[in-house]
This record gives C-alpha cells, sequence and structure tokens, in this order.
C-alpha cells in the first residue's frame, strides 16, 4: 500500500488496527472491472422492453420488426420462455415472479420483451420496433386501498386468489400487551410511513452469461451480493446442472441489498446466451434500475406506547400494513416474513409488546428488503425511536431523559426481548452519556431555547432542533436452526492456505460491494496468525474458487464469514503448532502462542515463526502420525446467535421557517459494533450510513401518481444526499465485545443506516414543534407540518 | 446504460457556418453547446435530433465584458465563467447568487449560459435572473442580428423566440449606477431544480431613511409567473420607500399573480408561499446592498 500518497501515514499493522484499504489503490486509479467492463469474444448485448402501465392486459406482442432488424440475433418474449417453461421464476420469498410478462403487466416497468442484437445500439433501436396492444386495468397504488373489497385483484394468476392479501403474520404476546395498555397510565399513538425508497447503487445492476456450448457449463459475471445463492437459483430455474454453473462477481459498485435478488435481465441474458451461443450482456439503465429493481421499506405502521406518566415505558404495539408490489420478492429469512422487525422494541426494557403485519400486493415494483435495513430493522428502530420522540412530546418530557430511564442495563445482559430475541451484550447508558456530552446536550438546548425566543420576538431567523436516536441493531444471520433462504442455511464457509514461504490466501462466501473486505479479512487472518495483511490475499465472488455460504448482506459479512475466517485460522494455527513441536522436537502442548510464533513455554529463544514453519510444512519435515503436511484448513461457521451492535445518535438542525428547509448542522454518533478490526473501515462504513440516513430523512422517495406512474425514475427525480447536505461527522465509540463472536465483533454495515433517519426527523420535527411529519422531510413537508396539513409522501403531490 | 438514437454530427467553424447548417437541415437539427439537458433527453430518447451542430468551437460566442455601457455575455459563456466574473458580481451580484445554486461544479463547467437559457425550462435560475435584470438577448440568423427583450424572448414552456435556423449569440444587461441585487432559491437538496426563486434588482434614491426605490425588476422562477416575473409588484414598489412593509406588500402581490404546478417539490400553495416569501427576501437583500454601495461612493 506505499504506492498510494500518504500510505506512508498509516503503517500496516500485523492484524487489527487502521489500515488503507487494499482494494482502493485500483479503485482511486479507475482501474476497478466491474460487470460492464466485462468483454469477452463475440459478445452480444441485450435491451429490455418495459410496461408503460401498471396493471393492464397483454392483448398481443409482436416483434416480427425487431427480428428484421439487420442487426438483431434473437428476440425473446414471454411466450418463448413458457415454451421452456421459464416464464415465471421462484421469488425469495416463496412466491413466484413473471421473468417476461405473458398474461398481465403489474407494475410500470415489468419486463415484456428482451432483444440481444450485436451492440446495445441496436438492441435498444430494436425496442421501438416491438409493437404491444395493452387493455389497461385499474391499478392499486394506495396500500391502503389494497384489500378494499372492490380493489382490482392483481395476481389472477395464483389459482383461487381473490383478493391482495401476501400474509398475516405477528410476533410477540397479544394478551399481555393488551393487559399493560389497559392498565398504563399513558398511552401515545402515530401513525408512521416509512416511505418507498432505493438503494440506488450507483453501479446498476447488470450481467454477461455465457453458455458454453460444447461443455454445457454456464458462466455467469454479475453484480450478485450473493453469488453461491445465484448459483442454486440458476440451477433450479433454468434446469442446469449446479456444478455446470460459475458465478462470477467482479468487483461490484454499492449493492445495498440492491443485488441480492435474481432479477429477469439475468434469466433473459442466460437464455439469450442459450438461443444464440454467444455471450450476452445486459447493463441496466438508471431508470431501469429505479423503477424496476428491489426497492426497500414502503411499511405504513401504526404504532401505540403505553407508558407511566412520569415517561417510563411499559409496553409497545404495531400494526404494519407493508407494501410488498406485484410478487412477493423480499430476500430475508424464510421464517420471517416481515423480517426482523420485531426487534421493534429497540433499547429499552419494555414488558410486553406485539406487532402485527400484514403484507399486500400493489402494482409497484417487487422487493422490499434491501438498502442496508439488517432485515426491516431500519423500519423498527424508526419506529421506536420516533414513537419514544412522540410520547416524550405529548408528556412534555426531554427525550433524552427518557431514553436515559428506560434504556436496558448492563446487567441485564443477556437480554431476552419481549419479542423473543436475546440481545448478546451492551452497556447503553454509557453510550449514550457519551453521545449526549460529545454533543453538549445541555448547551444546545439552551442555545435552542434562545432562538426560539429570538424567532417569536421577530418573526425572523432559524429555530433549531436536536434530534436523538438510540438503536439496537441485530445482524450477523443466522443460526441455520432458526434461519434459511430458500431452505439453504445461513452457515458460512471459509478456506485458508498458507503458502511454503508464509504468506496466505483466504477463500471465503461473502462478496463486497464496496465494504473493504480485501482488508479486513487480510486484517483477521493477520491477526490470527500474526503474519501482515499484506501478505494474506482475499478470495471472493467466484464459486468455483470459494466455499459454499448465503454472501453479503444483513452486515453479516464480518459476524458470520469473518467468525469463519477466525475459526480457519486458528486451525492453521494449530496445525502449525503441530509442525512447530516437531520442528522443536518438544510435545505441542509444550508451545505457547505469541502472535506470529510458537515458541517453547520457559524458553523464548526456542521459537518457530509461521513462515518457518509453513516451509517446514511443505518439507520434508517429519511429522508425527495423522499429520498429514501443508498448513492449511476449512471451516465452516454457524453463528451461535445473533450480533447486536448498538449506538447513540444526536442531529442537530437548523430549521428556516420562512421556507421550510432543514439543514443538518451536526451530527454525533457513538457506535458500539464490538470489536473493531479496522477502525478506518469502521468510520467510512457510519460515514456511509449517516449520509444514508441524511438522505431518506430528508430527500429521498419513491411514489406513484394514480395511475401508478413512477415519479422518482431518474436521480433528477430520486434526489441521493451529496456533501452540501452532510455535516463533518463526529464519531464516537465503546467497545462491549459479542460474548460468542470468536473476536467479539458485531458487524457495522447498516447501523448508521438504521439508526440515523430518527435522529434526523427527531431533530426536525424537534425545531418546528410538531408531533410528527412523515419523512422525507422536504422543505415543502416541512412548511406544510408546520401548518397542520402534512404532505401524505408515498402518492403524487396535488 | 442508456444510449440514444442515431444522429449525424457536425462541427461548426464558424457561426455562419452553424446557421449555414441549421438552415440546411432544418427543424431535425439541434445545436449541442455544453449538452448539459440535450445530451440526457437524447440518452431518454426524449430528443431525437437527426443532426447535431456543436458549437463548443465557437469562441466568438464566448466571453464575458463590459462594453458599450453594456455588461456582455457570450451565450457560450460556461455556468464557471459566469460564476468567476469578476465583473459581473460587481455589477450584478445576483448572478453570483444564481450560479452558486445552478446545478453542481461538473455541469458549471461545462453548461453555457446561451443553453440555459434557450432550454427555457420553468425552473431554470437565469430565465429569472436576466428577466429581473430586463436584459437583451441578441439572436444571429441568415437575415441578420436582431434583438430581443428578455420579458419577450419566452414564448413558452421550453419555448423562445429564437428561430429554428437562429442562434442567440449573446445577452447584454445595462450597466446602471446605484442599485442592488439579489438572487434567493429553495431546492429540496444542492443542485437540484429550484422549488421556487426569485430574483430582484433595485435602485435607491438615497435619503434620511431607507431609499426611495427608482426602478426594480423582479424575476420569478418555478412558480409558473407570467414572462419569469411579477409586473405588478414592480409596478407597487416603484417610487415607495425600501421599507420592510413595501416589500412584503410586494411579495404578497407577487404571490398573488403566480400561477404555481403542483409536482413533487411541493403543492402549489407552498410555492405560492415561496413567491411571496422569496420576493421579500431578495428585496430585502437587493435593498441592503443598494444602500452598502450608495455609502460606498
Amino acid at each position: 500500500m506505499s504506492a498510494l500518497p500518504g500510505a506512508t501515514d498509516v503503517p500496516t499493522p500485523m492484524g487489527h488496527g487502521p489500515m488503507l484499504r487494499k482494494e482502493d489503490a485500483r479503485f482511486v486509479r479507475g482501474r476497478g472491472r466491474f460487470v460492464d467492463d466485462v468483454r469477452l469474444p463475440g459478445m452480444l448485448h441485450g435491451a429490455i422492453l418495459r410496461s408503460p402501465h401498471a396493471h393492464a392486459r397483454i392483448l398481443s406482442v409482436d416483434v416480427s420488426a425487431a427480428e428484421s432488424h439487420p442487426k438483431v440475433r434473437a428476440v425473446i418474449t414471454g411466450e418463448t420462455l413458457a415454451g421452456r417453461g421459464l416464464a415465471w421464476m421462484p421469488t425469495l420469498s416463496h412466491d413466484v415472479a413473471a421473468v417476461l410478462a405473458t398474461d398481465k403487466v403489474r407494475y410500470q416497468g415489468q419486463e415484456v420483451v428482451f432483444v440481444v442484437a450485436e451492440d446495445r445500439y441496436a438492441a435498444r433501436d430494436a425496442l421501438s420496433l416491438i409493437e404491444v396492444e395493452y387493455e389497461p386495468l385499474p391499478p392499486v397504488i394506495d396500500a391502503r386501498r389494497a384489500l378494499d373489497p372492490d380493489a382490482p385483484v392483481i395476481r389472477d394468476d395464483l389459482d383461487g386468489r381473490a383478493d391482495n392479501h401476501v400474509f398475516d403474520w405477528e410476533s410477540g404476546d397479544a394478551a399481555a400487551t393488551d393487559a399493560v395498555f389497559a392498565s398504563a397510565e399513558r398511552v401515545s399513538t402515530c401513525d408512521l410511513l416509512y416511505p418507498r425508497v432505493h438503494p440506488a447503487p450507483l453501479e446498476t445492476c447488470g450481467i454477461v452469461a455465457d453458455l458454453d456450448r460444447i461443455t454445457g457449463k454456464l458462466t455467469v459475471h454479475a453484480t450478485t451480493q450473493a453469488p453461491h445463492t445465484h448459483r442454486m437459483l440458476y440451477a433450479l430455474i433454468a434446469g442446469i446442472p449446479e456444478h455446470k454453473i460459475r458465478i462470477i462477481a467482479p468487483d461490484i459498485g454499492g449493492g445495498f441489498g440492491n443485488k441480492v435478488g435474481m432479477y429477469p435481465g439475468y434469466l433473459c441474458s442466460v437464455v439469450g446466451s442459450v438461443l444464440t451461443g454467444a455471450p450476452v450482456k445486459w447493463t441496466e439503465d438508471r431508470s431501469e434500475n429505479l423503477m424496476s429493481s428491489s426497492f426497500a421499506r414502503d411499511y405504513h405502521m401504526h404504532g401505540e406506547i403505553a407508558a407511566t406518566k412520569d415517561g417510563r415505558i411499559l409496553g409497545l404495539r404495531v400494526r404494519v400494513l407493508a407494501d410488498h408490489g406485484a410478487f412477493n420478492g423480499t430476500a430475508q429469512p424464510s421464517k420471517f416474513p416481515a423480517g426482523f422487525f420485531h426487534v421493534f422494541t429497540g433499547s429499552y426494557d419494555v414488558k410486553a409488546a406485539h406487532c402485527r403485519v400484514t403484507g399486500v400486493y400493489t402494482n409497484k415494483a417487487p422487493g422490499g428488503v434491501a438498502y442496508a435495513c439488517s432485515f426491516r430493522i431500519t423500519e423498527a428502530s424508526y419506529l421506536v425511536e420516533r414513537m419514544v420522540d412522540v410520547l416524550s412530546h405529548d408528556l412534555g418530557l426531554d427525550p433524552a431523559a427518557v431514553r436515559m430511564a428506560n434504556l436496558l442495563r448492563p446487567e441485564q445482559f443477556p437480554y431476552a426481548c419481549a419479542t423473543g430475541w436475546e440481545y448478546d451484550s451492551g452497556d447503553y447508558p454509557r453510550t449514550l452519556t457519551l453521545a449526549l456530552e460529545m454533543a453538549g446536550y445541555d448547551e444546545l438546548r439552551r442555545e435552542q431555547a434562545e432562538r426560539r425566543a429570538a424567532y417569536e420576538a421577530t418573526g425572523r431567523g432559524s429555530l433549531m432542533g436536536i434530534g436523538i436516536s438510540f438503536f439496537t441493531e441485530a445482524v450477523g444471520a443466522g443460526p441455520r436452526r432458526t434461519m434459511d433462504i430458500l431452505g439453504l442455511g445461513m452457515a458460512d464457509g471459509a478456506e485458508l492456505r498458507v503458502h511454503p514461504t508464509g504468506t496466505a490466501v483466504l477463500r471465503v462466501s461473502c462478496m463486497s460491494q464496496g465494504q473493504g473486505h480485501e482488508t479486513t479479512f487480510a486484517q483477521i487472518v493477520g491477526e490470527e496468525l500474526g503474519i501482515s495483511p499484506d501478505d494474506v490475499e482475499l478470495v471472493q465472488g467466484d464459486t468455483d474458487q470459494t466455499p459454499f455460504g448465503l454472501g453479503t448482506y444483513g452486515s453479516r459479512s464480518t459476524p458470520v464469514s469473518g467468525a469463519a475466517a477466525v475459526m480457519v485460522a486458528r486451525k492453521v494455527r494449530e496445525r502449525a503448532r503441530i509442525v512447530a513441536a516437531a520442528m522443536l522436537e518438544v510435545a505441542p502442548e509444550d508451545l505457547e502462542w505469541h502472535k506470529g510464533r510458537w515458541q517453547v513455554a520457559g524458553d523464548p529463544a526456542a521459537g518457530r515463526t509461521i513462515a518457518q514453519i509453513a516451509l517446514a510444512a511443505h518439507s520434508d519435515l517429519d511429522l508425527p502420525d495423522g499429520v498429514e503436511g501443508h498448513l492449511d484448513a476449512t471451516c465452516v461457521y454457524n453463528p451461535p446467535n445473533l450480533t447486536f451492535p448498538f449506538g447513540a445518535y444526536i442531529c442537530v438542525v437548523d430549521v428556516d421557517p420562512g421556507t421550510g428547509q432543514a439543514t443538518v448542522r451536526r451530527f454525533v454518533a457513538v457506535d458500539d459494533c464490538g470489536v473493531r478490526i479496522n477502525p478506518m473501515i469502521v468510520e467510512g462504513q457510519v460515514h456511509g450510513g449517516l449520509a444514508d440516513g441524511v438522505g431518506m430523512a430528508l430527500m429521498e422517495l419513491m411514489a406513484f401518481d394514480d395511475d401508478g406512474n413512477h415519479l422518482g425514475a431518474s436521480f433528477m427525480d430520486y434526489l441521493l444526499p451529496t456533501s452540501m447536505e452532510c455535516p463533518s461527522w463526529e464519531l464516537g465509540e465503546t467497545v462491549t465485545p459479542s460474548p460468542h463472536h470468536p473476536i467479539g465483533a458485531k458487524g457495522v454495515g447498516e447501523s448508521a443506516t438504521v439508526g440515523s433517519p430518527a435522529a434526523v426527523v427527531n431533530a426536525v420535527l424537534d425545531a418546528i414543534g410538531v408531533r410528527h411529519a412523515d419523512m422525507p422531510l422536504t422543505p415543502a413537508q416541512v412548511w406544510r407540518a408546520v401548518q397542520g396539513r402534512p404532505i401524505r409522501p408515498d402518492l403524487a403531490i396535488r | 446504460m442508456q444510449v440514444p438514437a442515431h444522429f449525424e454530427y457536425q462541427r461548426a467553424t464558424s457561426v455562419d457556418h452553424a446557421i449555414a447548417l441549421l438552415t440546411r437541415y432544418g427543424a431535425e437539427a439541434r445545436v449541442v453547446a455544453g449538452g448539459h439537458s440535450l445530451i440526457p433527453m437524447m440518452k431518454l430518447r426524449l430528443a431525437q435530433p437527426e443532426m447535431l451542430i456543436d458549437i463548443n468551437d465557437l469562441h466568438e460566442l464566448g466571453g464575458i465584458r463590459v462594453e458599450g455601457g453594456e455588461l456582455r455575455i457570450g451565450a457560450m459563456a460556461r455556468h464557471s465563467e459566469l460564476l468567476g466574473s469578476a465583473v459581473a458580481g460587481e455589477h450584478y451580484p445576483m448572478l453570483h447568487d444564481a450560479e452558486r445554486v445552478i446545478a453542481d461544479p461538473v455541469v458549471r463547467n461545462r453548461g453555457t449560459i446561451g443553453g440555459s437559457v434557450c432550454q427555457a425550462d420553468p425552473s431554470e435560475d437565469l430565465s429569472g435572473a436576466f428577466t429581473a435584470l430586463r436584459a437583451t438577448a441578441v439572436i444571429r440568423g441568415a437575415e441578420g442580428v436582431r434583438s430581443v427583450p428578455m420579458r419577450a424572448f419566452f414564448t413558452g414552456p421550453y419555448q423562445t423566440v429564437v428561430g429554428p435556423a437562429e442562434i442567440l449569440a449573446e445577452l447584454r444587461i445595462p450597466v446602471r449606477p446605484g442599485g442592488g441585487s439579489a438572487y434567493v432559491k429553495v431546492d429540496r437538496r444542492a443542485g437540484d431544480w429550484a422549488v421556487a426563486a426569485a430574483a430582484a434588482a433595485l435602485w435607491l434614491e438615497p435619503g434620511p431613511g431607507p431609499g426611495t426605490i427608482t426602478d426594480v425588476g423582479l424575476g420569478l422562477t418555478a412558480v409558473g409567473a407570467a414572462g419569469f416575473t411579477a409586473v405588478a409588484a414592480e409596478e407597487f414598489l416603484r417610487g415607495r420607500p425600501a421599507t420592510e412593509e413595501t416589500f412584503a406588500e410586494a411579495g404578497r402581490i407577487a404571490a398573488e399573480h403566480c400561477r404555481p404546478v403542483a409536482d413533487q417539490r411541493g403543492p402549489a400553495d407552498y410555492k405560492r408561499h415561496l413567491a411571496g416569501e422569496l420576493t421579500v427576501r431578495t428585496l430585502r437583500r437587493a435593498a441592503a446592498r443598494a444602500r452598502a454601495r450608495g455609502q460606498e461612493a
């Protein structure tokens, strides 16, 4: 890494510690290799004709003119696929989704025809030669109307389906919760919408599918966060034997959950390669990504919180209406149709809690679990952190004091919450105290009062708000006894090989989308073996070269694959001990591990380094019976529990009441993610998540008009935050190691996205003195909220 | 990836050459300058010109200078040039106010003043600014040169008086002492189009008090104001003292006369409110600048 300017400021640690990211050497030089950089000989290009309607019956599809285009090599319709049994594919949530529409289109942007041509321009030109005749049908756009008796039935493809109901699911003890509410001194209720947002990775989804007609082997270069899961899905859907499928995920330009699922464009590209005998590339454009690929959130929540009159929280009760779009395509453990939403009691000691979630179909794109949400914990955390502020507002209490009074105490861990989770560890009051100190909370409140008084006296100036969020995450899915995706248990493999000269290669199943795995995982191995992370190479993203595992999402890489890396390195270390013992002609039990070296107890001069041991392990050294030589190992890690990172966030905003504009002035984030392998990477992850939170709280939104037209189908309409909206983040940390993770790490990838939206929203509403208004708090929404007429954000503004 | 439909391309070597090409290819030809509106529209296939005439070599259309008592801004001047122009900022700080909030540095390095004005987007910042400043558009065609006041330049959303075989060459703003100007915009995010924006240029006769408004120009962007301005508010302001009460009434009149349309940037009532609020704020700031100028002199 010394090639990077400034790199000498950050020496490579022998294991954990701050270190520049190994992968950045190529990224900052523009030498990353992404799917769209893959160019194979004879490669063709795909383009997709999409539905302009949200809901319409397909009367006819005429592709004859497109087929006559001189550069078109194949035109694939729903009928083409139906002939091969591929018109529909299973989703990750036990539903089916159309690959190419045959009967109806069910959302604007749905895939109808796939064209394969000699270049990208010709493929796109050919789309305009296709004639599709539609009979428009009334769409279901407002999720709150989806279960009306007269609502149009979207999924008439499913036998016996007469409504738009997907599932009902509940968690917690309803009767006990009702009893707590019945006897509570105060109950505060609030309706909250966590609107539909989009992961919007800067690299859109894409694939190069290459079926070799001679060997029958399918090689797929694709933007996938979960290569091994995809391999199995191709095997199941397309009927290609799994050993004849190789998935290669090259560098990925952001995933955030958007690249977990299987998209029609992928399967069509595979079929295109089957039909033409040539590799087929398909790269989504920005509008396609925003309109048709996996969205996030879209939870309409009715929250109730029961408390004593002095603010002691007793119970929580939640009803959720979940908009799942036209196909139930969420990606989450099978037993949890609402993900891990039932951690909605958050960080508080609550006697009883109950939630009931109803999923509905609407004429919108499928998806639902994406965008750094830790399987719906973003929604849950937003709910409880908003409800605590609503309660504080109603009781006239300080929201920091209410939180401090209700936080779980350190002695309560491990803590079994009312909905069945066992929180592994934490010292919440310490973390909140640190955040309050860093923010200078009391001084902020004084300034706020002065500013409000000045505003009320003059009618000019700006208001100031302070918002707090204390989140608890539940990541690292997960224990195989309770968690699977499509029947695949969520355990991860790892393979470690130390070469004769003492450098090593680690192979893992998870796949970085920008998280810095090449660095973090090298540091994990470096720490365990006492070698430099520069001497450890990571192999990821290629199913022919890596052990099985479920991929990178839900902040699971460090908790699961990271633990696998630790365990496999410790296996190698134990093997090294045996080899060292043979080298030193002592018993293995007589050796002590001193980072990087096995040495004889009581005789520090007698020892061997990992490099010396590696060479000996590959040599003619006489090894004990049953020890095969070489220095490598494999393992599968099955996590005993989830890990529970947490944090205290404080946001300070200035609001201009004359225009409704809110500006984030400060943001204090104290994260406890257990042991930090590379604090620089942790901070980078937190920075990104905080920016996400500002975006969702203030601007990001996918709304739809009455006809189901997508109103956020470009970056002119779907606003992502920029550096101009982000303050200089003020980060702090506490460290309570996870007791069950082999190095005490908890994962951090989604913490800030989970925790920050509520802090920003709480701050803006605190500034204007309004009890609740839904995200995004655009200038228009803030101005209308002040007047008690908030905008409903998921529909077109009238 | 979004890819445009087939088109031909020619690089103009002079304004006359560009006009000759436009004359030859007619309505199917489009001029490309910075390309920051046209190219995305072509990639989305909302625009499918058969011929693109590139005028980026036409340095005769560039430059920002004061000549003949006018601030002259070449149509090919980039946003970043206007933002960096000391002479523009000295005479009309409003132009710097506006340029600071137009898109982002990457767009400003490439996008042109003429291209922005000719695009005539109802949310375009400079349209309001030049309207407030009573700029004159200098337009060249095969028949020669003609000048059109900014207030007669826009004929509707995305429509101007520039003919199919004409090119906007320059914008000219008279330099007049004793004035101050300001531009204020509300957006949802840095670089976004305006939810609403207002521009004000006013000239004060110094007095013992706040001064008397001798002349004023107002511009309103993205609020459905006829001709990007507020004529009734301007008429009200002329001859009145530059006080908060006067500005408040002008804001009320401006808000009353606009016809905002609801979209995802905000509902109509909010945009109408902003029309008034931002008119007041720009007048306040423009007056403060005029007074500061008066004290310097």
